[in-house]
């Protein structure tokens, strides 16, 4: 792109020379703004921290009630601590609940015009929701963090494995959690308001995340639900974080953990971008 | 009307049939419009009128369904990436962020517009200090009054100093006092050379801001020209005569029906007569009229019609009513009046 030049009254400006940077790749630029829009996001999160608390005491709730409320009429079977076998689910459903409100924060963009403003800067179209996503998925990383302090407190130990897996069981959680963020994107695009980001972004969420291995192993299930619960995608990296964190068959569930993220960042990520560039603040 | 090659007298904003719905209700339905370089030009028009859809189509927000449409030289559709970098957008719907400060408010808008941090920075202290925020820098959005949070927004647009401002509305929601210091801004804005098109639903906006105006309704320009030009349109001035008790009516009324351009309405009882005048030129001949006549004037005044008698005019509402219907419905009403 070219520079301003002659583009500037004189007396509309300053001091200040106003010519833009120019001569960077379009990928350099997609990267640069949506990190200064990530920053601003975060700025948001640490100045109206009740956000974040809230998205640490729910899932801290979880772990609380799952070990000693229903811990003792799960059985996951033999020489098996259920907190160790939960905490695993408990963290894909932690981070998947933390990214549906991605769309949540970009309908609030919307719906306080900033959304037109952006949309009228130079700035590349996808970097609003770049920036978001990765704002959530920062916000996610401190959020599992903090639930794995509270998960070891109460007795969580990773088993059979080691630091380069269990590194790379945060890896495909998180990415998890990424592609998660472009469904929400997605949505909160494609819905008019905030309140309907709110349902409808949740809704669909809550029989992904229970009717899982996550909370409860799929064989105590009902024969009709089994197939569904045992390859649907939220148990299939739920399988791949647990083998990595204590012990048990990998292959399989990792790649194909991998390429559900991978595919779904690939549809949801062009679709939730030509929603943004169509979309106008209300 | 054709635009030049020469990029000082092309104009800043050339529209023909610009065309757009919303599902469908029409929001506009043929919009031409011509701004000239370093004027400022109003849209003018009730809610609904498709003031907001022809900025936003202007300003790359919004596709047109049909119809073109150039600002400074370049298409808003083909081109909408390279004029983004070229042009300002303020008003009712482009907002600032409430949960940052005014200051960091301004530094990400000149980072999003590639401008390195440290000059990003310098130019928002810049413009903190010109619309006088310079004390609220660093306080967050949200505990601003409307009137700064105006300001704000308005620097926001004005980051790259663009040659091209889009106002939608401007001064919507504002105290009165607030409105004068906008009013203010905007104006020196416009001394500075910034081809300013902004729309307003405030008919005493127009006439104060914009050199030209162009009268929208149903979603289309309906009437175009100065203030001036659209009251002449409605029926000129309007002269009012009082006389001294006990004066010649009768020569009076003669000397205003040849000036007039229509009955002369005459109050015997107040020695008070009136009369449509085609403009103010000829109030010198009226009195020397009057004066070879040998008739003494109390009170002569001429008033012009108000641009709220324009829209009446043009429109058979006034312009703070809402429309009457879908702006696609009153396709009859329309054709009576267009001009």
């Amino acid at each position: 792109m070219t520079t301003g030049t002659g583009t500037v009254a004189p007396g509309a400006g300053g001091s200040v020379d106003l010519t833009p940077l120019a001569g960077r790749g379009s990928l350099t630029w997609g990267l640069l703004d949506a990190w200064v829009i990530a920053q601003r996001n975060l700025r948001h999160t640490w100045r109206v921290p009740d956000m974040l608390v809230f998205s640490i005491i729910q899932p801290v709730l979880f772990v609380l009630l799952f070990v000693y409320v229903f811990g003792g009429a799960i059985n996951v079977g033999p020489g098996l601590n259920y907190v160790d076998f939960l905490m695993p689910g408990v963290f894909v459903q932690t981070v998947i609940f933390g990214a549906m409100l991605t769309g949540l924060g970009l309908a609030e963009d919307r719906q306080r015009g900033l959304l037109d403003r952006f949309r009228s800067l130079p700035m590349s179209r996808s970097a609003l929701l770049a920036g978001r996503t990765l704002s959530d998925l920062v916000r996610n990383l401190f959020v599992v963090l903090l639930m794995l302090a509270v998960g070891l407190a109460i007795g969580f130990r990773f088993h059979h494995t080691n630091l380069a897996k269990v590194v790379a069981g945060f890896g495909i959680l998180l990415l998890f959690a990424y592609a998660f963020s472009w469904v929400s994107a997605t949505i909160g695009m494609a819905v008019s308001s905030v309140e309907a980001a709110q349902s409808g972004g949740f809704i669909w969420v809550f029989p992904l995340v229970f009717a899982s291995s996550a909370f409860a192993p799929v064989e105590s299930m009902p024969g009709w639900l089994q197939p569904f619960a045992e390859n649907q995608p939220v148990s299939v990296v739920v399988s791949a974080v647990r083998a990595l964190f204590i012990g048990g068959p990998l292959a399989g569930d990792v790649i194909a953990s991998l390429a559900w993220s991978v595919g779904i960042i690939a549809v949801f990520g062009p679709l939730s971008v030509r929603f943004y560039r169509r979309t106008v603040s209300r | 009307m054709r635009a030049v090659t020469d990029t000082n007298s092309r104009p800043a904003v050339l529209a023909e049939g610009l065309r757009k719905s919303y599902g469908n209700a029409p929001a506009l339905v043929g919009l031409d419009l011509l701004v000239a370089q370093g004027t400022v030009h109003g849209l003018l028009g009730p809610n609904g009128a498709g003031k907001t859809t022809a900025v936003r189509i202007l300003s790359t927000l919004l596709r047109p369904d049909g119809g073109r449409a150039e600002v400074l030289g370049l298409d808003v559709v083909r081109s909408a990436n390279a004029l983004r970098a070229r042009i300002g957008l303020a008003g009712q719907y482009a907002a600032v962020d409430e949960r940052l400060t005014g200051l960091e408010n301004l530094v990400m808008f000149g980072r999003l517009y590639r401008l390195p941090v440290r000059r990003a920075r310098a130019r928002a202290e810049e413009l903190l200090e010109r619309f006088d925020l310079s004390d609220a820098a660093g306080k967050v959005v949200g505990a601003y009054s409307g009137g700064m949070r105006r300001r704000l927004d308005l620097a926001a647009s004005l980051v790259i100093a663009p040659r091209m401002l889009f106002l939608d509305e401007p001064t919507t929601g504002l105290d009165p006092r607030s409105r004068l210091a906008m009013w203010e801004v905007i104006g020196d804005l416009v001394r500075d050379g910034t081809t300013v098109l902004l729309t307003t639903q405030y008919l005493e906006e127009a006439d104060q801001l914009a050199d030209r105006i162009s009268v929208i309704d149903g979603g289309r320009v309906i009437a175009e020209g100065t203030a001036d030009d659209l009251k002449a349109r409605v029926g000129g001035h309007r002269l009012d005569l009082v006389i001294a008790r006990g004066g010649d009516l009768a020569a009076a009324a003669e000397v205003l029906r040849a000036a007039g351009t229509g009955l002369v309405d005459v109050d015997h009882a107040g020695w008070r007569l009136s009369v449509p005048v085609p403009g103010a030129r000829v109030l010198a001949e009226v009195i020397r009229g009057l004066d070879a006549a040998d008739v003494e004037i109390v009170d002569v005044a001429l008033h012009r019609p108000s641009l709220d008698d324009v829209f009446l005019t043009l429109t058979g509402r006034r312009a703070e009513e809402e429309p009457a219907g879908q702006p696609g419905d009153d396709a009859t009403t329309r054709d009576l009046v267009t001009t």
